[in-house]
């Protein structure tokens, strides 16, 4: 009775749905942030952080049961990696949200065990580089006024989930699980609805704490994560924005369907020659590729950046944070 | 009210509730990369895996049931491959028109979408039955037994320690703004205030949520310190897994991998 509301329609890909090249791809790169985290909690922070780690965890899990009445059936959730962000700081929210995601999938077959990788990827890393980035730049633009806490709560917590949903859908369709030109804009035109949901709660949670303990706000300010991590947010959200215009701008599904018609008559002669090929004929292989190579090239630039980011540290995080301020 | 049934796990003796954790944990593993493994429309390895799956319900006990309709959560995914039976080329087995358009279901879009949602299905009821065979001391066990980082399982373990507490929490919450807000019994009245201001009396409850855990999180460290937490996560040695459940699940490996083999025999 309890599972429906622990478990709101969310981008959580159960096994089968991804190719075993997107899944393991996606679980090295989620293993190796994982590890680049928990190297930089361990070391930053303080013993007081593994039981507050996981005390937070439970209160995103517990938390997305918190959902408001919109209209015709439908309810705004809490998904957590925005708010996760702005109070812990990337490194201890990529943990969190980690954590989070395991325990869905493992005990509540929230998303797939194989999948669970491309899952912290998309909800949990893409997430909270993508709200680090954000979040940061308008705090900065604004001069850290109080304003821009709300409002870069806002905007940071409903571009995670817009960001992570048109991950997800350009992964199943890499995948051939879906086609990019029906996927992509059906994934992010819900969820540029559902992450309005997501930043409202967000800003109003932020408001909330604003109000009662300004001091946590300052926890995760406290401990600035490095340039690294927002040039990634940059990288990706610009890659996402390229990437999914691109995949998309398709010719239509269903117009490209009927041009294949006379196509498919020819090719009746040889009906079993069709073997399950993971990419789409003609056409859309080289807009694909190009996507393919988009994310590959934000893959790479990404891991470069968070390598910079270690070995820089803090100092050069603050020195950033003030020249975009300027 | 209370949200101890949240936990999947089911009490039981049967010999998959014995096997170590992390012999049930690879396995799982194994089972579910075979099933992503097969090729589109290798219809009898599917049904051997189903049959695996299946005995491996009736073995643990929990019955076949239990397991399908805890199976049903992931049924709704199954939407975003559905357009496949459209685009997928192949043979046309029936058009229609909507307006100007005109949608060919092929024979290929049709098998590919019933095996993506058959390796779906039966990965996912042996996810169930591994939670529901499991306890969570266990689970936590058979992570750290696979590599999985310490300080990580330690975040891991005190959060299933505090969802039951921090899900009360959120109850309490939600049960003081149903008690706080109208409701008129005008059939299609709407009460209360916008969407903005909703959303904004939900993100205080989301602000108070993460306050309340902010603020246990600091007892609970203090609670730790007093009994001597250092900060370093410390646990015993695991145990040995037994020689038997080894050779167990190396049979059960070839088995998987006969099955992929033949699988992709069958569709070549």
């Amino acid at each position: 009775m309890l599972f429906a509301p622990l478990s709101p329609p969310q981008m959580h890909i159960p096994d089968g749905f991804l190719s075993l090249g997107i899944a393991l791809g996606l679980w090295i790169v989620t293993i190796i942030v994982i590890a680049i985290s928990l190297q930089r909690v361990s070391k930053d922070l303080g013993p007081r952080q593994v039981p507050m780690m996981g005390v937070v965890a439970a209160a995103i899990f517990a938390g997305q049961m918190l959902n408001f009445p919109v209209a015709g059936g439908t309810s705004g959730h809490l998904l957590g990696a925005a708010l996760a962000t702005i109070l812990l700081g990337p490194y201890a929210a990529v943990l969190v949200m980690t954590c989070v995601l395991g325990v869905q999938a493992l005990l509540f077959q929230d998303g797939g065990l194989l999948a669970l990788g491309a899952n912290i990827f998309n909800m949990g890393i893409v997430g909270v580089v993508v709200t680090h980035f954000v979040y940061r730049t308008v705090r900065n633009l604004g001069g850290g006024k109080p304003w821009t806490i709300f409002v870069g709560g806002f905007l940071s917590a409903w571009l995670s989930v817009v960001c992570g949903a048109l991950i997800t859908a350009l992964e199943l369709a890499l995948s051939g699980t879906t086609p990019a030109n029906i996927a992509i804009p059906a994934m992010g035109g819900i969820h540029v609805l559902i992450g309005l949901g997501e930043g409202l709660i967000t800003a109003g949670a932020l408001a909330f704490l604003y109000v009662t303990r300004p001091d946590l706000l300052k926890i995760g300010e406290e401990k600035p994560a490095g340039s690294g991590i927002w040039l990634a947010g940059l990288v990706i959200a610009v890659a996402i924005a390229i990437a999914s215009p691109l995949a998309s701008s398709f010719p239509d599904g269903l117009e490209w369907v009927a041009e294949q018609q006379g196509f498919l008559t020819n090719a009746q002669n040889a009906p079993y020659h069709i073997i399950p090929d993971y990419v789409f004929p003609g056409i859309q292989n080289e807009a694909l590729a190009t996507i393919v190579a988009g994310i590959v090239g934000t893959l790479i630039v990404g891991g470069v950046a968070f390598g910079i980011a270690y070995a820089r540290r803090n100092r050069s995080a603050t020195t950033n944070y003030e020249t975009i301020a300027k | 009210m209370h949200v101890h049934f949240l936990d999947p796990y089911h009490n039981g003796t049967s010999l998959i509730h014995q096997l170590d954790p992390r012999v049930k944990l690879v396995f799982t593993l194994a089972f579910i990369v075979t099933a992503s493994l097969l090729p589109f429309g290798a219809w009898a390895a599917y049904i051997l895996l189903l049959a695996i799956v299946f005995s491996v319900e009736l073995l643990s006990d929990l019955g076949i049931r239990y397991v399908l309709k805890r199976a049903f959560l992931a049924t709704p995914f199954v939407l975003a491959a559905f357009p496949l039976i459209f685009t997928v080329p192949g043979v046309p087995l029936f058009s229609f028109s909507i307006g100007p358009w005109t949608l060919t279901v092929t024979l290929e879009g049709v098998e590919r979408l019933l095996s993506i949602a058959f390796k779906s299905w039966v990965a996912v009821q042996m996810a169930i039955v591994l939670a529901a065979t499991t306890s969570f001391p266990q689970l936590l066990q058979a992570m750290r037994g696979i590599g999985i980082p310490r300080l990580l399982v330690a975040i891991i373990g005190l959060m299933w320690r505090y969802i039951f507490v921090l899900a009360d929490e959120v109850l309490r919450l939600l049960r003081a703004r149903a008690a706080r807000s109208g409701a008129s019994p005008e059939i299609g009245k709407r009460v209360g205030g916008s969407i903005a201001w909703r959303a904004r009396t939900t993100g205080g409850m989301a602000g108070n949520l993460m306050m309340r855990g902010f603020e246990r999180g600091d007892r609970i460290y203090a609670a730790m310190s007093a009994r001597g937490y250092d900060g370093e996560v410390r646990a015993f040695p695991l145990p040995p897994v037994p020689r038997i459940q080894w050779l167990g699940l190396g049979g059960a490996v070839i088995v998987l991998l006969l099955i992929l083999s033949l699988g992709i025999l069958l569709t070549r």
